[in-house]
């Protein structure tokens, strides 16, 4: 280091220290415990809807089989899976867990701008959980209005869950939102303010530029989810008309007059698509890091990539209404969503061809958080090629509440999401715990997910040709559907089992490498960014000792020409950089060319 | 929904502005320059509270203006749809989140200035109008439900608590940061960043509170 730049203590913050073990991790203020915690809550609701999932595939498989599903707790399950899977697991696990364990440390900072309020943030978010799982156990069961909770049918009697149980999951859905907000401004004051000397906006990772622009979409989406709800529950409990239109219930008149479903529908969809890209830039953010470390090579268009993160993200807000192509709006509003929605393909496309020109010619290593980024490649564009269908009116239409709609948002933005969240556990789970996972067992796990969610989706988009309709809890003797979706909708409960329990031998592998493990050492992949170079692993309280790190350069500094190291660390300044020829003979040598 | 994607349209602008600012022209692979110190990121004048603030006033009008949207969207769609007579107290009521927020206008000023007699002053007249303005809308409340215009009877009527609802829960959450103003006051603390942001967030509120009103009013 040279000695004539003055010492790097940026601007310090003060750390709340406790010292008892209910301090430390259960009351904690550090954003990585918070962060765990997050994980943690996350993967056991996230279990609830797996094997919601299971009974739900079991009835379609072998329908009338099992005695403990009936219409209406079918259509429960349905809802409370699709529910708990977008928001309560994708939404909490890639913002909660990654954005909270990684922000500070891969901007350099010690912690959280607001580490109480980010507290406060994990309790809400338990509280949302809590209320959504005692909607289990109140009388009549959760709600059963399908996820989107579409009035008047979600209030309506007739419907199951409509007393407790739709209101625990509209109070549920309320503190969730609550306890992003106070995340969510902790995640976007942190990287505007807290990024350490040298951390330009243009040297950011882009994990962070992804959990920032879905950070921020969110901020802005969220509202429109909680205004909605706040008119559903007003509707419900204290007889307004919102939403609710003069009607006759099982032949009673209820009592409401010239509500709107329809506004319903414009708010919920308002929140509903940003949604998507809230799941799903974090998730791009993050692939882009694990293929570049794991190809050794700086990824493509590392400006554009930013870019596209914002223009997708702006995009998002424009694109609602192809939620509601069959609502009968007016098919000239139609088609304005039809095109924007198409316009979002060219962003994304920027990004795909990004990735792949980032594996052109790199050094690839096969790791497994590698296997789950190429597989989440090969997912994320073959759902984005079915929207492409989707997003036109003309073929929508047709293919409106089929099979085809299940395959292409699974496809797109369950399986996709899920295949990089794995990626990043495999990635961080070194630095996290300090040991390496099982090797084999996690090949097992990837090509198990990998193949197997292929088998129980791919399937489903002939189904939707062939105009299987969805959330049917049987079909009957029906003569537009042939024999061989019976045979398929076997196969594919197979397959889902097989997936699951895939996903069990995920589980175990982490919780048995945490003791059994090989210790992984500071920095196994041999990555660039700033939370790899951290002088303790797992990162202490505090994250990097004495003195924050100083950046110099990006972070996908991989194979560097002529550096001796086949990456250099952003916290690496030129002068100590060594060069390949002579870094015997001549020591520290001096900057290098841009490539 | 024109109204709400107008506004998330300039405050998207305002993000890809400050993003073009930072990204255009820069070199992201170049190292720094040897020899040459990485500086400080985030500007002096931008505090976490502050940009805390300003995110917080993001997300509060990105609510205000979808519950406006909403508004105007069921005024649209729905049939039944009766015109409301404003109570005359809200004129007052007006007035009232004026003078608060003139009033925190004057602390933060003084508190800038040092002055510590006007500062007490300011911040206790701004509490006090405040209080006095939450008192106003619940007496709105209870001249409309007595002349039978109730929650149920119409939607006009149950957009309009539900709006002043919305806008007196966000002022009482200003009423908390102003009442830990006030306590640090008590006990001597530094207090004039605490007052800018009560400031800030009063004069937002009576912005908000205009909008509002005068929605109510003309339609």
């Amino acid at each position: 280091m040279a000695e004539s730049r003055g010492p790097a203590v940026a601007e310090e913050m003060e750390l709340v220290h406790p010292k008892t073990f209910l301090g430390k991790y259960i009351w904690s203020q550090d954003a990585k415990v918070i962060a765990i915690q997050y994980g943690l809550t996350a993967t056991a609701i996230g279990l609830v809807a797996l094997a919601l999932s299971i009974l739900i595939r079991l009835q379609l498989g072998f329908p009338g089989s099992f005695s403990l599903i009936d219409p209406s707790s079918y259509l429960q399950y349905v809802t409370m899976h699709g529910m708990i899977m977008v928001v309560y697991l994708l939404t909490a696990f890639l913002l909660g867990a990654f954005g909270n364990y990684l922000i500070p440390l891969m901007i350099g900072a010690r912690d959280m701008a607001f580490p109480f309020l980010n507290m406060l943030s994990y309790w809400f978010y338990l509280a949302s959980v809590l209320i959504l799982v005692a909607s289990f156990f109140v009388p009549g069961g959760p709600t059963g209005g399908g996820w989107t909770l579409y009035p008047p049918q979600v209030i309506s009697p007739g419907t199951p869950g409509v007393g407790g149980g739709i209101l625990l999951m509209l109070v549920s859905l309320i503190v969730f939102i609550a306890g992003f907000t106070m995340g969510g401004l902790n995640y976007v004051v942190t990287v505007l303010q807290a990024r350490t000397r040298g951390m330009t906006l243009m040297r950011l990772p882009l994990t962070v530029w992804g959990i920032f622009m879905a950070t921020v979409m969110a901020l802005l989406a969220f509202p429109a989810l909680l205004v909605a709800v706040l008119m559903l529950l007003c509707d419900m409990l204290l007889g307004t008309s919102f939403f609710m239109p003069e009607m006759l219930n099982l032949g009673e008149q209820a009592g409401h007059e010239g509500g709107s479903p329809l506004l319903y529908q414009h708010l919920f969809w308002f929140f509903g698509h940003p949604e998507v890209y809230i799941v799903a830039l974090p998730a791009f953010g993050i692939v882009s890091d694990v293929l570049a470390c794991h190809a050794r090579k700086n990824i493509f268009g590392y400006r554009m990539m930013v870019w596209a993160l914002i223009l997708i993200g702006v995009l998002s807000f424009v694109v609602w209404a192809h939620h509601m192509f069959v609502s009968g709006m007016n098919p000239y509003f139609g088609f304005l969503f039809a095109t924007t929605t198409l316009i979002i393909a060219v962003p994304t496309a920027i990004k795909v061809y990004n990735w792949v020109l980032t594996l052109w010619r790199g050094n690839i290593r096969l790791t497994v958080p590698m296997l789950f980024a190429i597989g989440f490649l090969f997912t994320f564009v073959n759902g984005g090629l079915s929207g492409l269908f989707l997003g036109n009116v003309t073929v929508d239409v047709p293919l409106s509440d089929t099979y085809f709609v299940v395959g292409h948002f699974h496809m797109v933005m369950a399986v996709a999401p899920v295949l990089v969240i794995y990626a990043g556990l495999y990635h961080w789970y070194p630095k996290v715990s300090g040991r390496m996972f099982h090797q084999g067992m996690a090949k097992w796990h990837f090509w198990l997910t990998f193949l197997g969610t292929y088998v129980v989706y791919f399937p489903m988009h002939f189904m939707g040709f062939a105009g299987v309709p969805r959330r049917y809890y049987a079909y009957g003797e029906t003569a537009f559907i042939p024999d061989s979706v019976i045979t398929l909708n076997m196969v594919i409960t197979l397959a889902a089992i097989v997936v699951a329990a895939a996903q069990l031998l995920f589980l175990f592998n982490m919780a048995w490498s945490l003791r059994h493990g090989k210790p992984a050492g500071a920095n196994p992949w041999g990555a660039t960014t700033l939370e790899w170079q951290t002088p303790h692993t797992p990162p202490r309280h505090g994250n990097f000792g004495d003195e924050l790190p100083v950046v110099y350069r990006w972070a996908y500094d991989y194979s560097v020409p002529g550096a001796a190291e086949d990456f250099l660390p952003q916290n690496q300044p030129p002068e100590a950089v060594r060069s390949a020829d002579d870094a015997a003979a001549k020591g520290p040598d001096g900057g290098r060319e841009a490539p | 929904m024109i109204l709400s994607l107008a506004l998330l349209t300039l405050l998207m602008a305002i993000l890809g502005g400050w993003l073009f600012r930072h990204s255009w022209g820069a070199r992201p692979w170049e190292a720094q320059v040897a020899g040459q110190a990485p500086q400080r990121q985030a500007p002096p004048g931008a505090t976490p509270a502050r940009v805390g603030l300003g995110v917080i006033l993001a997300v509060a009008t990105s609510l205000f203006a979808l519950t406006v949207s909403a508004y105007l969207m069921r005024l649209e769609l729905g049939s039944d749809w009766r015109p409301l007579a404003m109570p005359g107290v809200l004129w007052v009521n007006t007035l009232l989140l004026v003078a608060a927020s003139l009033a925190l206008q004057r602390a933060w000023r003084a508190a800038r200035d040092g002055r510590a007699r006007a500062l007490r002053t300011g911040l206790a007249w701004g509490g006090g109008l405040s209080l006095a303005f939450l008192v106003g809308q619940g007496l709105a409340w209870w001249q409309l439900t007595s002349a039978g215009a109730t929650l149920q009877a119409n939607p006009a009527g149950s957009f309009f608590y539900l709006l002043t609802l919305l806008h007196g829960l966000h002022l009482l959450g200003g009423l908390v940061a102003w009442w830990r103003a006030w306590r640090r006051l008590g006990r001597g603390g530094d207090i004039v960043a605490g007052v800018e942001l009560c400031a800030l967030y009063w004069h937002y509120l009576l912005v908000v509170w205009g909008v509002l009103f005068a929605l109510l009013l003309l339609t």
